[in-house]
């Protein structure tokens, strides 16, 4: 009986935080009460419990677990104190980075069950390395280092047969019959080795001007700091890609269909040889989906290789798909695959086999014809829906040569990035920027699909039959009672019913599309403005242009340059500020700040009466006119709510002085005033621009003892990035496409505001003709009808 | 001699009739056999001498001595005039407002009077642009006294230029314009275009704050004034008086002058609009085929700076001065004269074209609570006797009533359109529930003080004008309206008059009774 035989043992588990991982700890808990586990999980910020208990035990696995305990006397909760510890710990680095207290609990264990390993298909090679082929390794060094002997289950990949055709039976490949005599050491040197090589060459110069510009490209005129974080974040993944790459070329030039597969090969190969005195099991499932009926019918972790191909094809995202009618699709529950590794722990390691794999192609086969026939028709009768409500119609599948599909492909992504492409070039806002902001969502889309197009057909050509002599064996020796708790027969599963009534539901519920007809209402708007308005917010902080008025300061200038002006004088100066304007307006997109302090300098000799005097003027003629009502409204809800409302601005305070009673506190550009009454033309000190407009507000806050978490901040282009960044509640306000991008991205409220319908429309930003006399007077400091 | 106003009962040979529809306008064939259209009575001749009238009337007024035996040097003379609500449309220059504040100036210079203020009093209206004031005053009086400060408007929330001067019996607070309280001669210049204007509804409103136009500018005072237009049956009116006897009794000397305007009212070649359509010979018939096709093709915007461009050729038909009873009294029976139809009983239905203009909205928007205003506020409250439209009946208007506004002139009524109307269209439980915070919100005091903006709680007061109407009829249908804000607005749009009078059939069946009111040209119906 395995629960007997596992009783009182203590089992330590890496890679409990994923798929398979999981599910043998729910497993475990609930089927096998007498054991106690040890989790080693990498820490990261939060510290490894935490991040057990975030990542393993709120995971709806545990939902019939804690149910059956509910009525127990020791609720869940109590159960884990008792039976779980949770180790700081990672395979990744030599010793596993555990602490001598921590040494020394691994070192008590019964059994290990080595489950890490870094299985996205667009692992970088070096990652794949260190995770998959040394991972296994280290933990048998390790074990070694402290003398004791475990039985070590390691779990690997029925894949590291690598691409073959006919039966892949269950032993090591390097006594296989296609060995290619390949040195695992050599092979951990050559990654690493290209990872140093790949570090070095992103930091030449002629790289970073790339990703500087392509940084640019995609923040526009952010502040250095926003700039320096977003080029390095396009260096990291650039190195990223490249050693991706250079992990499916490796892997393809001797005969693996991915990195996982090679490395995972490798890892079996290097622990045979490292093991010493520890005994060895390995299990090697195949591609492992949702489970057929523990913890229930259709659980499944993370969006994995299969679904994302499903769901394309059910979006019409994906017509076609590679692969033969009547080859065979290697799936296996993952719940079957816990059972396997379980009894094989329970075994123990004088009479578990060595290498037993977890497979349905030898003896229970999925043909591919099957799997397709069954998806479409399920779609057919339960469609996906479009944002429009409308049921999408999945495409009859063709049965195509790769190429072709992915050719299909690639044609679709190059038209989605040149309209992009020809979108970001455009100054929208608003409505238009989301449209093209959905666009490159899009484009993701079909990026994903392309790539998991890439990957899955090579998988579909590996048309190796994994031979499972080794798990029936494990499945015969074991009593009834065990075959009915711990079911790991293959056999087992009605495919059909399988794929229609568990799988497909679980991808579904999974993949959030929308699966009920009718248009969307915005719920997810509604809420986040709840958020946003909700009395715990503190502070309130906006930016002005295009985000409260549609308006600029070349405007305001604008108006107040012409006010004392007549006629042929206006329309000169219109001619002249036309014809400036395509210089004003590349010089803003550069640099904001500078832009001001450039423009600023032709209030130069203004006389500050003068200015005052039609600033008064300003409000109602310029900013009241072009004002958005409904922003206008937001800033007086928050003050009826209590908080603070900041306006920051680069515009010059006398413009903005009309907006007070709206706000707090108003942070704006202030120029420096001559002994004689006239302005110099000269910025008192730095505009709040970019990221100095986030360090206003957290000054601000700071100063005022309020919390940057609970404050709201209202902008409406990237060079406000720093100042949305830096809040607990960011809002996009009539959003440039680029802006609409990353907000859609980051799940940011959107607000489009609109001016007043019906409003009047001055063609032109110039002050309304004031009367001969009026024009005609004099204030300190200039010569009359100065013009300054 | 002018014809005075007539009813024509419509049969198979009456022409199609003409609704005004905003910025525009359509031909509507009423249902012979049972229908009526009103139609105002022509315009009065003007006064030949008007200058001379208006130095007669301050020389001879009524109930009070002669304006030059109340002047004396060293005095404070506050004169204090209607805003830019009146006329409609705009007069042409000059204004009767320049030329009698011109002539009262006259006799204070003869007086040594030195101590001016001239103020517009706009209650709770929005501010006056120059160019307003310079229209209404005319550029004499402002380049005179506007560059000194001596030329302003009311301003209702400046606690430091207010003056509270008791209550009445009934407990309503009165808050006028302190320096007007405080003058040893307050003048009121008024225009009296309709029964409703004028009297102590000049000073007590005109002048006033929020605190003591509450009491009467609320759902239930509007809602008990059978109508506007009838003094004696309007709680409105009773309420202004009152509070005038507190402004008598604390010592403030007003003179009123009052006016009255014919109902001359659109130049050429807009003219047609006054005639009655089965008069209209071939050239009216051109202009109006013109005019419309004309309006089709211009966006709106356009179209509405051509109409608010028109400047009416109506003219003063009276003038009168003296004690402000006396002198309205006179005014009352000068307006009725001119504007009073007879018409003999009710009918199921009403309907009104609604034009591009109302009191709120000169140069500027007709948004859709204005539009409510207009119909069911004004048109429906010309009456004297008993409502046009028997209770229970229903209200057809026709306008297209977009979902525009002017930011600068209206912004309380966008929220009050997005807030307010959103959730409720009872006068009463708005009055409970949002009055106050748009009352006393900063930012529209800031708008109303410094810009031009109408004060935050003007919308509420435009709802509350409906109050009647809304009570006293089933159903308020408008034609051709933006179907969004019709039903914002709480009322049934309509795609054409007939859909209309099928959707009426609900509430008056089959074959309703139904009258036209003809306006503008205004007029108010004596209904027996």
């Amino acid at each position: 009986m395995i629960a007997e035989q596992l009783d009182g043992t203590r089992i330590a588990i890496t890679g409990s935080t994923g798929f398979v991982g999981t599910a043998l700890v729910e497993r475990l808990l609930r089927s096998v009460p007498g054991c106690s586990l040890v989790l080693l999980i990498r820490g990261g910020k939060r510290g490894a419990p935490e991040r057990a208990r975030r990542e393993i035990f709120k995971n709806d696995a545990f939902d019939r677990l804690k149910e059956e305990l509910r009525e127990t006397a020791e609720p869940f909760d109590a159960m884990l104190e008792r039976r779980v510890i949770t180790v700081n710990g990672d395979v990744s680095t030599d010793g596993l980075g555990l602490s001598e207290a921590d040494r020394a609990i691994f070192a008590s264990c019964d059994v290990i069950i080595h489950s890490a390993a870094a299985v996205a298909f667009d692992s970088p090679l070096d990652t794949a390395v260190e995770i998959n082929l040394l991972g296994p390794t280290r933990v048998a060094q390790t074990l070694n280092d402290m003398n004791v002997t475990p039985h070590l289950v390691a779990v690997s990949t029925c894949y590291v047969a690598g691409n073959r055709r006919g039966n892949a039976p269950e032993e090591l490949v390097s006594e296989g019959p296609f060995d290619l005599g390949l040195n695992w050491r050599k092979e951990v040197a050559a990654a690493r080795r290209l990872r140093s090589d790949t570090e070095a060459a992103s930091r030449l110069p002629e790289q970073l001007r790339e990703f500087r510009s392509d940084a640019r490209k995609e923040l526009g005129a952010a502040g250095a700091p926003a700039l320096a974080s977003k080029t390095e974040h396009i260096r990291e993944k650039w190195c990223t890609d490249q050693l991706v790459e250079a992990g499916r070329a490796r892997a393809a030039s001797i005969g693996w269909p991915d990195a996982y597969a090679y490395t995972k090969a490798l890892g079996e190969q290097a622990l045979m040889e490292t093991k010493g005195n520890v005994p060895v099991s390995i299990v090697r499932p195949s591609i492992i989906e949702s489970a057929l009926a523990e913890p229930r019918p259709g659980w499944i972790r993370g969006f994995r290789m299969a679904e994302p191909v499903i769901i394309s094809y059910a979006r019409g995202l994906l017509t076609q798909f590679p692969g033969v009618p009547e080859g065979t699709v290697d799936v296996i529950p993952v719940d079957i695959v816990v059972a396997a590794i379980i009894a094989v722990a329970a075994m123990g390691p004088e009479h578990a086999p060595r290498i037993t794999q977890v497979a349905s192609g030898g003896i229970n086969p999925l043909k591919y014809k099957t799997l397709v026939d069954n998806v479409r028709t399920w779609f057919t009768e339960h469609p996906l829906y479009d944002a429009e409500g409308q049921p999408i119609v999945v495409p009859e599948w063709q049965f195509p040569a790769r190429g072709k599909v992915q050719q299909q492909l690639k044609r679709a992504k190059t038209v989605v990035t040149r309209t992009e492409r020809a979108l970001q070039a455009l100054p929208l806002r608003g409505t238009q920027a989301t449209w093209a902001a959905k666009l490159e969502e899009r484009k993701h889309d079909i990026e994903r699909a392309y790539e998991y197009v890439q990957l899955y057909g090579l998988y579909t050509e590996c048309e190796a039959i994994y031979q499972v002599d080794n798990l029936m064996k494990v499945w015969d020796s074991l009593p009834a009672t065990d075959q009915a708790a711990f079911n790991c027969d293959p056999r087992s599963v009605d495919w059909p019913k399988y794929v229609t009534t568990i799988h497909l539901p679980s991808v579904v519920a999974h993949a959030r599309v929308k699966s009920t007809p009718g248009k969307n209402r915005n719920d997810r708007a509604d809420r986040l403005r709840r958020n946003v308005l909700s009395p715990e917010r503190h502070v309130a902080a906006f930016d002005l242009e295009n985000t409260l008025i549609s308006s600029n300061v070349v405007e305001s200038f604008s108006f107040l340059a012409t006010r004392r002006l007549n006629m042929p004088e206006r329309m000169r100066y219109v001619l002249r500020t036309l014809a400036q304007a395509p210089g004003l307006s590349s010089m803003d997109r550069k640099d904001r700040a500078d832009f001001l302090r450039y423009f600023y300098r032709r209030y130069e000799d203004a006389p500050v009466a003068q200015i005052d005097e039609d600033s008064k003027d300003l409000l109602t003629q310029l900013i009241i006119t072009k004002s958005f009502p409904a922003g206008m409204r937001r800033v007086r809800e928050h003050r009826a709510l209590g908080h603070r409302t900041v306006l920051i601005t680069g515009a010059l305070d006398f413009a903005v002085a009309g907006l007070k009673p709206l706000f707090d506190e108003i942070v704006a550009a202030e120029m420096t005033v001559r002994p004689d009454g006239t302005y110099s033309g000269e910025l008192a000190k730095v505009p709040p621009t970019g990221e100095t407009r986030a360090q206003v507000l957290a000054d601000y806050c700071k100063a005022e003892g309020f919390l940057l978490e609970e404050c709201v901040a209202y902008a409406d282009s990237t060079s406000d990035l720093p100042l949305l960044e830096c809040v607990g509640f960011p809002v996009a306000v009539n959003p440039e496409t680029r802006l609409a991008a990353i907000a859609r991205k980051r799940g940011w409220l959107v607000e489009e505001w609109e001016k007043a319908p019906g409003g009047p429309r001055p063609l032109l930003p110039i002050g309304t003709m004031l009367s001969e006399r009026e024009r005609k007077r004099t204030f300190v400091g200039s010569a009359p009808r100065s013009r300054f | 001699m002018p014809r005075p106003g007539f009813v024509l009962e419509v049969d198979r040979n009456t022409p199609p009739i003409m609704f005004w529809r905003g910025e525009g306008f359509s031909l509507e064939k009423l249902p012979a056999g049972r229908s009526r259209v009103i139609y105002a009575p022509e315009p009065e001749k003007a006064l030949d001498d008007i200058d001379g009238a208006i130095r007669h009337a301050l020389l001879n007024p009524y109930d009070h001595d002669p304006l030059p035996a109340l002047m004396f040097p060293g005095m404070k003379l506050t004169i204090a005039f209607d805003d830019v609500s009146l006329p409609l449309p705009p007069m042409r220059r000059p204004d009767i407002r320049q030329r009698v504040i011109e002539a009262v100036l006259d006799i204070a210079a003869d007086a040594g009077v030195d101590d001016v203020h001239i103020i517009a009093a706009l209650a709770l209206h929005r501010r006056m642009t120059e160019a307003e004031l310079r229209h209404a005053v005319g550029d004499r009086v402002y380049d005179a006294f506007a560059p000194h400060g001596l030329l302003y408007q009311h301003d209702a929330e400046d606690p430091d230029a207010l003056e509270y001067l008791g209550a009445t019996p009934q407990g309503e607070d009165v808050e006028i314009n302190k320096r007007a309280a405080n003058s040893d001669l307050l003048v009121y210049v008024n225009i009296n275009l309709v029964a409703m204007d004028g009297g102590w509804k000049s000073t007590a409103t005109g002048l006033s704050s929020y605190k003591s136009l509450q009491h009467h500018h609320n759902p239930k005072t509007m809602e008990a004034s059978r109508s506007f237009m009838d003094q004696h049956k309007s709680e409105l009116h009773k309420s202004n008086w009152r509070m005038g006897k507190v402004l008598v009794d604390s010592g403030v000397k007003v003179f009123q002058i009052e006016t009255t305007m014919n109902t001359d009212t659109f130049p050429k070649p807009f003219d047609f609009l006054s005639k009655r359509e089965w008069e209209w010979n071939a050239k009216d018939r051109a202009s109006f085929i013109g005019v419309s096709a004309a309006l089709k093709r211009t966006p709106n915007r356009m179209a509405r700076n051509i109409f608010h461009g028109i400047e009416a050729p109506h003219q003063m038909t009276s003038v009168q001065a003296g004690e402000v009873g006396a002198v309205h009294k006179v005014t009352t029976e000068n307006v009725y004269r001119q504007q009073l139809v007879e018409v003999q009983g009710q009918t199921d239905i009403l309907t009104m074209g609604i034009p591009y203009i109302c009191p709120y909205n000169v140069n500027s928007i007709m948004n859709p609570i204005l539009v409510m205003c207009m119909g069911l506020g004004y048109l429906f409250n010309m009456y004297r006797g008993m409502p046009l439209v028997r209770e229970g009946g229903v209200v057809i208007m026709t306008h297209p009533t977009p979902i525009e506004f002017n930011p600068v002139h209206h912004p309380s009524y966008i929220d009050f359109f997005e807030q307010v109307l959103s959730e409720t269209t009872d006068p009463y439980v708005m009055s409970q529930k949002y009055e106050k915070s748009f009352a006393e919100d900063e930012w529209y005091k800031h708008l109303y003080r410094t810009g031009h903006a109408y004060h935050g709680v003007h919308p509420f007061y435009m709802w509350y004008w409906g109050s009647h109407g809304m009570q006293h009829c089933s159903r308020v249908i408008i034609v051709g309206g933006d179907v969004k804000a019709v039903r914002r607005l709480g009322f049934t749009p309509a795609s054409t008059m007939d859909d209309a009078f099928e959707i009426a059939s609900d509430v008056v069946g089959r074959t309703p009774t139904i009258s036209h009111l003809h306006a503008p040209p205004l007029m108010v119906c004596d209904v027996k």
